[in-house]
């Protein structure tokens, strides 16, 4: 892993550990009482805070997994180089589109 | 086999290969290097082993002594037999064996150089000695690593050299921190450069076998450590790619 992925991964790191706590959190406090998919919707929807929210916590998803990815690869399997790198940049775009897409949806819902 | 034998499991061959079991006599004080020796000069003229100063300080005669790589010199029997007074003796692993427990140290030391684990002295000679008062943390960093004779225990322990054949490994990087805390050396933007690629220091998993299986009871992690937090403010302010 080179300084720079290095770097990214524990930024992000630090960013998921903050995200991860307040997303599990509110799941704990939001379904006390019970929930509904209707109810969930009501209150991400126009709610900028919440799209802010997990925009953040989808970019950090998106740096985060590909680089853990790429190390668990290149230490059990023999696959190296710009076959890899490029396998993982296109994973990690694909979570940040599928993220966002989710966030999206549900704020625009 | 009685209290007053020992059963011992030697590992015979290269890379494949088998173990072949001898008997000999326990004796009091015996260190695993005595057994070793014994073997050769009594039973089997043909093992190969390596030593030299069987005092530990040159570090030559380390092996797995029942999974645990160790100098077999400060090994006593009595400390690394198990309870039914057998050793299995191997060559460390993560190196290329040459003969039975004889092993090619060359990929070790090919790390160190990789690492810019040797000192640079600057282009023009400095006008004046440099004073290095030994309180300084730098320094305190410095001498807490520095007394690795390169025995090659911490690369036989760690797990991540066992995975990533072409990872630095604990002692080439602890080398090298010795050598970041030196403010004679002017070597730093390559050093640093070099123990920062894909097989550097971030590799280390922090499993901390180097630093429990150390006979100088030096503690590779925390110089890897050291060499993670350098390296990490250096790339926040972009030096390091």
């Amino acid at each position: 892993m080179t300084a720079a992925l290095f770097l990214a991964q524990r930024i992000s790191a630090m960013v998921l550990a903050l995200a991860v706590a307040v997303h599990l959190g509110t799941i704990l406090y939001a379904v006390r009482g019970g929930l509904t998919a209707g109810d969930i919707l009501a209150r991400t929807h126009g709610n900028l805070g919440f799209a802010l929210f997990y925009s953040v916590f989808v970019v950090g998803v998106a740096v985060h997994a590909p680089i853990g990815l790429r190390n668990v690869i290149r230490e059990w399997t023999p696959w190296r180089g710009p076959a890899l790198d490029g396998a993982l940049a296109v994973f990690a775009v694909a979570l940040l589109a599928l993220g966002m897409r989710a966030v999206i949806a549900v704020y625009i819902a | 086999m009685t209290s007053e034998s020992l059963n011992v499991e030697v590992w015979r061959g290269g890379a494949t290969g088998t173990f072949q079991t001898f008997t000999l006599p326990r004796r009091q004080n015996q260190t695993v290097l005595d057994v070793v020796t014994e073997i050769q000069r009594e039973q089997d003229a043909t093992l190969s082993y390596r030593f030299a100063c069987r005092v530990g300080m040159c570090g030559s005669c380390a092996m797995v002594v029942n999974g645990r790589p160790r100098w077999t010199c400060r090994t006593r029997v009595s400390e690394a037999a198990s309870a039914e007074g057998a050793l299995r003796l191997e060559p460390l692993r993560n190196f290329t064996v040459v003969k039975d427990l004889a092993v090619d140290m060359a990929q070790f030391f090919d790390k160190w150089r990789d690492a810019h684990g040797y000192f640079q002295p600057a282009a023009q000679r400095p006008a004046d000695f440099a004073v290095v008062p030994p309180a300084t943390p730098a320094r305190q960093a410095a001498d807490a690593g520095i007394e690795c004779i390169g025995c090659g225990v911490c690369y036989s322990a760690c797990d991540v050299v066992a995975w990533d054949k072409e990872y630095l490994g604990p002692a080439a990087l602890n080398r090298a921190w010795t050598l970041v805390n030196d403010v004679r050396d002017a070597g730093q933007a390559a050093r640093l450069g070099a123990v920062a690629g894909d097989d550097g220091c971030q590799c280390c998993h922090t499993h901390m076998s180097c630093t429990s299986f150390c006979p100088k009871a030096i503690a590779p992690t925390y110089s890897i450590a050291g060499l993670k937090r350098t390296l990490f403010w250096q790339a926040l302010k972009g030096g390091t790619r």
